[in-house]
């Protein structure tokens, strides 16, 4: 099952996409309290989204986004059927994606 | 010259391990090419961090943005931020802590497609004003708003 989950709602002529993805987002801060030893950092680097193919947005972050991140975004000129693909890359080069028909 | 040491090293590492990753099969081109802004994350100076992203800190207040956060956040590991802007032509817009350790939490490049608006959820460690950045004709436009924290959400 895909980690992401992206609702894309048309408006007038504007795609409101709401997406959640699931990751544990560490800092490298945190310590595990049995052992006492460092989690290490584990966090989404950067979230691409593309629309009908166009990448119309780059997010870079940093393990300050919470865990479970939530992201939301407006595409302008969008209308029911339009394909929204988020991607997703963290710091141990693992990645995701998903794509959804606009609504 | 020990700074050029520390910006030498930098680049060695960061385009060693980019080259590791591409040989690794883990990242398209498109991703290399979009990097992550590695000298503007991380524990530094929020001047440093703004400055290591766009080449400049220097802000101009605007009221054409908007920062939606609680007043006072109860829980720091999940504080709630939208920023929307009327500003034209946005490039990027940029959410930081200005308080934090590590002040620029997130930043958003975005296309025409795009409209001035971006909502997520950040970890706060201690009560700060919130710094919303965004790029727009070249210049960077900024408003701030205070986000009192109960209770502390970074380390643990």
């Amino acid at each position: 099952m895909s980690t992401i989950r992206i609702r894309a709602r048309v408006q007038g002529d504007v795609a409101e996409v709401r997406s959640l993805i699931r990751h544990p987002m560490e800092t490298g801060l945190r310590k595990n309290k049995k052992t006492g030893n460092a989690i290490p950092a584990h966090f989404i680097k950067q979230v691409n989204c593309e629309h009908n193919g166009n990448k119309v947005m780059t997010a870079n972050w940093s393990a300050a986004i919470s865990t479970n991140p939530y992201l939301a975004f407006d595409i302008k000129g969008a209308k029911s059927g339009d394909t929204v693909k988020i991607s997703w890359t963290d710091n141990e080069g693992k990645s995701d994606s998903a794509e959804v028909n606009v609504g | 010259m020990n700074m050029k040491r520390r910006v030498f090293l930098k680049g060695t590492l960061a385009s060693g391990a980019v080259a590791v990753a591409v040989g690794a099969g883990l990242l398209t081109s498109g991703q290399v090419l979009a990097s992550w802004p590695e000298s503007a994350f991380g524990n530094r100076p929020f001047n440093d961090a703004l400055s290591n992203l766009h080449g400049s800190a220097d802000l101009s207040d605007s009221d054409a943005i908007e920062i939606e956060a609680p007043d006072i956040a109860e829980n720091g590991m999940v504080v709630p931020i939208t920023i929307r802007t009327s500003l034209s032509n946005v490039e990027s817009i940029d959410l930081l802590v200005a308080e934090g350790n590590s002040p620029l939490t997130s930043s958003y490049q975005m296309t025409p497609a795009v409209a001035g608006f971006i909502s997520t959820r950040i970890k706060m460690g201690q009560s700060s004003d919130v710094v919303a950045v965004v790029k727009s004709g070249g210049k960077l436009h900024s408003a701030r708003r205070e986000v009192k924290v109960t209770v502390g959400g970074c380390g643990g």
